[in-house]
């Protein structure tokens, strides 16, 4: 007698078995094999596709950045007082100094960053910004120095069509410049669009004489130089590194960026579901193989070995076709729709696939491990059936007394809603996802108890037809069959209900939103830094038709330098009834001298302001503000604070505008009323300027969400599908698995149009209640999107919206898909002659 | 029969099983090596458990049961496989041909179990279907034989290790009278051809008839009711 009854010695057994099985039903394993394979292919493309952006969005970063040690920063574009640079120069620790004017700017239609510096002082601090003339380094610095010269990277070179040599346009604070294109910055990032001129030309030619935006440091002491200029920066200026630059361009994207991860892992969950379905459902057809076995000699464990060896190669095969789809699913993703899929984040970034090797393992390690764990719990259930009973096949396993249990249910839904109640992680949502995972298992589990609980009306009644009495009795004696085929749809409809439901609340929000925040008639903006001055402002002011007008100055204000920028707005705030101000809370009282200053709600949450507190903005050298009150912004992810426009004018100086809000007196017609004030704009300005109306710029907001979604709807309606061959997978196999049923109801006399009529029942039964739990649970777990998810990844509330049409449509898609299925199915399985259905051997 | 050529022993088994319904007890069986046993009774009074008990798949509330010296009582489950798998051989009333392998690899089943020797197995199958009369059937798939046939090819699965006991379930239930008859006579001879230890359960005397001794089951026990 050998030592063990063990594995390695029935390898040839077990390789016969598996191999067999393979053989006998290869489309069982290559629906599995296939579910695995999408869910990997989503979730690896989808990092890919962020990896790849973030990587191009920190190159371009880098490039613009020409990787200084540390710098200096004004916190708005309004700069700094050049007279800093001496101060922060000579300050400890601080070995060279390179000054800096940063201006967003066009040629043409070509967007680029224009930088203006000193090259004598950044040929020693930043030298991949220096630029470089066709016939060499300029050591003459004729040109370097020349107030019309231009260098310009590679990318802007091609963006803008020009060539070295070229004289071309430069639009940047209102103004435009004609330049000479005077060679190129080869040490610049491949991927940033920049230009480069001398830094007196730029403070000149573009206004702004006496600041700058930006001071580049070489460093001899680093720790010297962080605390002496800690204490010399003033409040407009802040310390920044390479670090929380990328940090703060990591920031901006990263809570959408893991919300997309996670929809991808939605599908690969779905196919370790579909997985286990189809396994349960192979194992329930094979029992009496495995009773052969057992009686055989097989052990428990080889029982286990040749279900787990089924899983491990759907998920090898699965797994790998997933990494191959899912790279080339990245490369059109950023071939059409650009490195944010659409989101609009990294919008000056070019971005090309980057392989990424320990994504591909982990994503790997993920397929395998749904498809392994799909297969463990019915792989148990192989081991643990009795043979003998198994063998004899009298009566079966189904036992119709038997209760289906609801507290395992009951308690993982619990734990989930106590996971999601818990705060976020570093700015993540991540307990939120782990609530939504204990929910969506506790959904599952409760399957059985739910189909019962549906079905038992039905199953006490005693009058109807025979075929759909058969049905009700089959699914209501069975309800774990049931839910062995139910489990993957209850999973996908779920989490598709509960991103739809969410995205519809979303979608409302900002529609009812932008309802509010559109109250005029007409709208004014201005691009590429141009701004209305008082002298124009006065002019459009008394454009016929006009009735009142309404001055905005919107700016990116750092108070972090790891974060992305606030919004600051200066409009008229009119004590908070400004129709921008859609107010969520409001400080009781305000003393009078206080300068107010009202918090979007994603900037509340990012920088726990509450109203009635005085905050420190980095305007005007740092000013105190009282927080007035909260608004409500769906448009500015990274908050927004809003301040009177006159306190504004007077702290900053700034008497520039770059937004007019319009409000018409009756009986004027905003479009002509829109071409009489173009006319009153200066002609250098005109073409720098945008007349909308609000009916336009809420499509345009509506098209940006859904432009921005796009993604969300493909993933979810990718999960849906996998969900629907899920059912199909199943609803044939257990049909198919009942031929010998089907063979004995002929026997008794039922019609094949009975048994079909049947089975169109049990399968409508079945999408119905997949629909009904899948509907259900996934309206629990939008709660957790909407309430939890949503506030913690993007700091802003909403009410829930249901999308009834949406419900109604799943639902009847899954009810019509799994009776379709279940009757082709049952077409197979009840062609057979009655007789060999009944007398065949399995 | 001499006390070494015993190769089934059995004393004073007894079973109950939940109701609670008291099935057998005192039972006592000896089979020896190339002896085939018949066990008759009526429906529900513990054939197939009295079998699963002899195979180490259900346990007895009393008594002890020996297969070739191996007492099955002091074995473990994992014990109890091995031994199973490499001493006992059964025939099943449904003939459990697994459809996916070949004939050819359902009789060598036992032997891939044990052995990674596929060319061996595969030649000792060979051997034992054509000792069943299937000697040119082995690449083809159970659907394409007959009930007798994949009875035949059921014996042949379990002869082909060579087994110390073999258990028979109703081995003609599912057969025509010709076919059972040819059917029997054949499990009968490979049984004391490979001088094995045979026991078959069956309700019909016809398949009883061909056994050495005929025994009925009752509650108190085993009656001997004919020995050939």
């Amino acid at each position: 007698m050998s030592a063990e009854p063990g594995l390695l010695s029935a390898r040839l057994a077990l390789g016969w078995l598996i191999g067999g099985e393979w053989r006998f039903q290869p489309a069982r394993f290559l629906t599995t094999a296939i579910a695995i394979a999408v869910g990997v292919a989503l979730g690896f493309a989808v990092h890919l596709v962020n990896g790849s952006a973030l990587a191009s969005f920190d190159g371009a970063v880098r490039g613009v950045s020409g990787a200084a040690e540390l710098s200096v920063r004004a916190t708005s574009p309004l700069g700094v007082d050049e007279r800093l640079y001496p101060r922060v120069a000579g300050a400890a620790g601080v070995l060279d100094a390179s000054p800096m004017v940063r201006l967003d700017a066009r040629i043409g239609g070509a967007k680029l960053t224009l930088l203006g510096l000193d090259v004598l002082r950044a040929g020693s601090v930043t030298p991949s910004l220096v630029g470089i003339t066709p016939r060499g380094p300029d050591t003459g610095n004729d040109t370097v120095f020349d107030e019309a010269s231009l260098f310009l990277s590679r990318t802007a070179l091609a963006q803008a069509h020009a060539a070295v040599g070229d004289r071309v346009t430069v639009t940047a604070n209102g103004r435009a410049v004609i330049f000479h294109v005077a060679g190129t910055l080869p040490g610049a990032d491949a991927a940033a669009a920049l230009g480069v001129v001398d830094i007196a030309a730029a403070q000149w030619r573009f206004g702004r004489l006496g600041r700058i935006d930006r001071i580049d440091l070489r460093l001899s002491d680093r720790q010297a130089a962080e605390a002496s200029l800690a204490r010399l920066l003033p409040a407009d200026a802040v310390l920044s590194s390479e670090a929380a630059r990328g940090a703060q361009g990591s920031a901006l994207s990263r809570a959408y960026r893991v919300n997309l991860d996670m929809l991808a892992l939605v599908a690969l969950l779905t196919g370790g579901f579909l997985v286990y379905s189809a396994q349960s459902l192979a194992v329930a057809r094979r029992q009496r193989t495995f009773a052969l076995l057992r009686t055989l000699g097989l052990s428990r464990s080889g029982v286990i070995s040749a279900v787990m060896v089924e899983g491990v190669t759907i998920g090898i095969v699965g797994a790998l076709a997933g990494l191959a789809g899912g790279y080339g699913l990245a490369w059109a993703a950023l071939h059409w729709f650009g490195g944010d899929l659409g989101a609009g984040y990294f919008g000056m970034a070019t971005t090309r696939v980057v392989f990424q090797p320990v994504a591909a393992a982990s994503f790997f390690a993920l397929g395998l491990s749904a498809a392994v764990l799909g297969s463990a719990i019915p792989a148990r259930a192989a081991a643990r059936a009795a043979p003998a009973a198994a063998l004899k096949n009298v009566g079966d396993v189904l036992d119709p007394r038997r209760p289906a249990l609801w507290w395992p249910a009951a308690v993982l839904l619990a734990a989930g809603a106590a996971a999601a109640l818990l705060p976020a992680v570093s700015g993540l949502p991540l307990f939120g996802f782990l609530g939504m995972a204990l929910m969506l298992a506790g959904g599952v589990a409760g399957v059985p108890w739910f189909a019962r609980t549906m079905l038992r009306p039905l199953a006490k009644r005693t009058v109807g037809s025979v075929p759909s009495q058969l049905a009700v009795r089959h699914l209501y004696g069975a309800p774990a069959e049931a839910a062995t085929a139910l489990c993957g749809i209850v999973a996908s409809t779920a989490l598709m209900i509960a991103m739809a439901t969410m995205v519809s609340s979303f979608r409302g929000a900002v529609d009812t939103w932008l309802g509010q925040v559109l109250g005029a008639d007409l709208y004014l903006r201005t691009d590429a830094g141009a701004s209305f001055d008082p002298a124009t402002r006065a002019r459009l002011a008394g454009t016929a038709g006009v009735g009142h007008l309404a001055f905005s100055r919107q700016l990116p204000l750092t108070i972090a330098a790891d974060r992305p920028p606030v919004s600051l707005i200066a409009r008229p705030e009119r004590d908070g009834r400004d129709p921008l101000l859609v107010l969520i809370e409001r400080a009781p009282t305000m003393p009078t001298k206080a300068l107010p200053v009202w918090v979007s709600e994603p900037a509340q949450r990012l920088y726990g302001w509450e109203p009635g507190e005085t905050i420190t903005l980095p305007l005007a050298g740092g000013t105190r503000f009282m927080v007035a009150g909260v608004w409500r912004d769906y448009g500015r992810q990274a908050g927004a604070v809003l301040v009177d426009e006159a306190d504004y004018q007077r702290l900053t100086g700034d008497d520039g505008r770059d937004e007019i809000s319009v409000m018409l007196l009756p009986g004027n017609e905003a479009g002509a009323v829109g071409k009489a004030m173009a006319v009153q704009l200066p002609a250098d300005l005109r073409r720098h300027v945008e007349i909308t109306q609000p009916a336009t710029l809420r499509h345009m907001a509506l098209t940006l969400f859904d432009r921005s979604f796009a993604v969300t709807y493909l993933l979810e309606a990718v999960a849906i599908l996998v969900g629907l061959a899920g059912v199909a997978a199943t609803m044939s196999a257990q049909t198919i698995a009942r031929e010998r049923e089907f063979g004995m109801l002929r026997h008794l006399g039922l019609t094949r149009g009975q048994l079909s009529a049947m089975l169109a029942t049990e399968g409508a039964l079945v999408g119905m209640t997949g629909a009904v739990a899948g509907i259900g649970l996934g309206l629990i777990l939008a709660q957790v999107l909407i309430h939890v998810i949503n506030p913690q990844s993007f700091n802003w509330t909403m009410t829930t919206q249901v999308p009834v049409g949406t419900l109604l449509g799943v639902a009847a898609a899954l009810t019509g898909a799994a009776a379709a299925t279940a009757v082709l199915a049952g077409r197979r399985a009840t062609a057979k002659d009655a007789v060999q259905s009944v007398r065949e051997d399995w | 029969m001499s006390a070494t050529s015993i190769l089934l022993d059995v004393h004073g088994l007894a079973k109950t099983v939940p109701g609670p319904r008291r099935l057998f007890h005192s039972l006592d069986l000896q089979v020896a090596a190339g002896e085939l046993v018949a066990i008759i009774g009526e429906s529900g009074v513990g054939k197939s458990t009295l079998l699963n008990i002899l195979a180490g798949l259900d346990d007895a509330d009393a008594g002890s049961v020996s297969i070739g010296g191996t007492v099955l009582g002091s074995l473990d489950e994992t014990a109890r496989t091995r031994l199973r798998r490499e001493r006992v051989g059964f025939v099943f009333q449904a003939f459990h041909i697994l459809p996916y392998l070949t004939l050819l690899q359902n009789v060598a089943l036992p032997l891939a179990l044990t052995s990674p020797d596929g060319a061996a197995a595969k030649a000792c199958a060979a051997e034992m279907l054509s000792a069943v009369g299937l000697a040119d059937r082995g690449e083809g798939y159970a659907r394409d034989l007959s009930g007798g046939e994949l009875q035949r090819v059921a014996i042949a699965r379990a002869l082909v290790h060579r087994p110390a006991l073999i258990l028979a379930d109703e081995p003609t239930g599912n057969l025509d009278p010709d076919t059972a008859t040819r059917v029997l006579a054949l499990f009968a001879g490979a049984v004391r051809e490979h001088g094995a230890a045979g026991v078959m359960v069956t309700h019909s005397d016809a398949s009883a008839a061909v056994a050495d001794r005929v025994l009925t089951l009752r509650a108190d026990g085993l009656v001997e009711r004919r020995v050939r």
